[in-house]
């Protein structure tokens, strides 16, 4: 019987594997294929020369200020959507208006109006993480204990303290929930603008491997790209289980 | 409660035509120039005009086109090696650890390697999406049939159902609220990679046509595109919730 945690690593490396040694046998000339060895070698020489560090610190510098930004507004919104339900209801069309709006759609408008850079990938990521964090968090707010809010009535807190002693702390399982949800859609926004047209970044160092004809330097940005999103929402899953225990999980079921 | 619900509707209504009558406000009065910002008249008679006399439908059932195919192939194929891979316990237990890996990559970095493999080409468009759509349903293909009632399945042995029979009379129906949020999910993404690949391989679509209004400032066509573009992401979005009301009636019925 083979133990569960090396079943897992069984298919990659089988896979990779495999590819090498078809690779070797074909003596591959390819475009788009490399053997793992020549990705393996792309990768380090990437490292070696700093431009993957770069590109990274660029991509997730973009990906965490759209975040920063959407994440405040879209809390801010669901807070106040959740508390108010007259606000709540006001604002239901125009949400469902603009909501569908897929956040890459604003890519041209962007670009007419801040041009190429950083402030246009962080104003198209920022769009993206309004919604999933606005609404999470409206849901959170409204399945408050009304008990919660019946204390903060009785101790006569003001709005301002009842949001940041009562709310926000009763809510801040599920809010960070949404957080991640929505950095992993930070990251995938960031690098989709990046290939599109953004010429900083991961997105666009892959791109210009790919025209390059440089399918080993390509695929080692793939891969990559694929570990910085796995470490993103890995380190992001074990914050929130070390910060919220318990608590954490009523969320995911959520 | 229903009448009081169907006013509240009117005046949510009411607040999004004051929202757009700020922005024409904003643009008469020219708070952001004409070039960024036109006003929801110029944009609407853009929309207007590009389906009369101009290619804005053709632009529309391209992007369509594009979604319907790598969204159609991604539901086969996701259902498919999802209910493959689902039903057997050692085939989970080897293949969803590296689908778990592999599920937050950002799908768009597929793009260059499909331009690599199939040049900037429609089939490349319709692979991009395709790959991208595919996953939601897979995983959640996957994880419906893995939490499905193990009873269902003891019944199952005690009938003598083949295993094909199990799948579509026990399975399949046991995950479909979750194989059907999947397909809902992908959609969006499916939309998303439609404009991304429009934008990249110059296909005809919405995503081109922005991008080309844009390179020439006709910002009036860049909005109507935009527009066009939320009423598609709306428009599916609840097409498929639809759908899933009917599908799904029989779960809140009967007992």
């Amino acid at each position: 019987m083979i133990p569960e945690r090396i079943k897992a690593f069984l298919l990659p490396i089988g896979a990779l594997v495999a590819l090498e040694l078809w690779a070797r046998a074909v003596h591959l000339q390819s475009d788009s294929l490399a053997p793992p060895s020549a990705i393996a070698a792309a990768l380090v020489e990437a490292f070696k020369d700093g431009s993957i560090l770069v590109a990274t610190r660029d991509t997730l510098t973009s990906a965490f200020a759209g975040l920063l930004v959407g994440g405040a507004v879209g809390l801010a919104f669901g807070i106040a959507l959740g508390i108010f339900h007259i606000f709540d209801r006001l604002m239901e069309v125009t949400i469902e208006a603009i909501r569908p709006i897929p956040s890459i759609a604003l890519l041209p408008i962007a670009l007419i109006a801040l041009g190429f850079g950083y402030r246009m990938e962080i104003l198209i990521v920022a769009f993206a993480c309004v919604w999933p964090i606005l609404i999470l968090s409206r849901a959170a707010v409204s399945a408050i204990e009304p008990r919660l809010i019946e204390v903060s009535r009785a101790l006569r807190l003001s709005p301002p303290d009842r949001v940041r002693k009562i709310i926000i702390p009763a809510a801040l399982p599920r809010i960070f929930l949404a957080f991640r949800l929505a950095a992993g859609i930070a990251l995938i926004v960031a690098v989709t603008v990046e290939i599109a047209i953004n010429p900083i970044g991961l997105g666009a160092a892959i791109m210009t491997a790919q025209q390059a004809l440089r399918p080993d330097l390509m695929l080692a940005y793939l891969l990559w790209i694929g570990l910085v999103g796995y470490l993103l929402n890995t380190g992001l899953v074990i914050a929130q289980r070390h910060l919220f225990g318990r608590a954490a999980l009523v969320g995911d079921a959520a | 409660m229903n009448r009081s619900a169907l006013y509240w509707r009117a005046a949510s209504f009411i607040v999004a035509a004051g929202f757009v009558g700020l922005w024409q406000v904003v643009a008469n009065l020219r708070l952001v120039s004409p070039v960024f910002l036109p006003g929801p008249d110029r944009a609407w008679a853009s929309l207007v005009r590009g389906f009369t006399s101009g290619d804005l439908l053709s632009k529309l059932l391209g992007t369509l086109e594009h979604m319907a195919y790598g969204w159609f192939a991604a539901s086969v194929a996701g259902i498919a090696l999802g209910a493959m891979i689902g039903s057997s316990r050692m085939l989970r237990s080897y293949v969803a650890p590296s689908l778990e890996f592999l599920r937050p990559l950002p799908v768009s970095a597929i793009i260059p390697v499909a331009i690599a493999m199939l040049g900037l080409t429609q089939s490349m468009a319709i692979f991009v999406i395709a790959f991208g759509a595919i996953w939601p349903m897979l995983l959640a293909t996957i994880h419906g049939f893995a939490a499905v009632e193990p009873r269902l399945y003891e019944v199952a042995r005690s009938l003598h159902m083949s295993r094909l029979a199990v799948i579509f009379k026990i399975a399949l129906p046991s995950a479909s609220p979750d194989i059907l949020s999947g397909m809902r999910l992908s959609l969006t993404v499916a939309l998303i990679l439609a404009v991304v690949c429009e934008i990249l391989a110059g296909l005809d679509g919405l995503g081109h046509w922005v991008l080309l209004s844009a390179r020439s400032f006709r910002s009036a066509d860049l909005f109507a595109g935009v527009i066009l573009l939320g009423i598609i992401g709306y428009l599916t979005a609840l097409a498929m919730s639809v759908v899933e009301k009917r599908l799904l009636k029989w779960r809140s019925s009967g007992h």
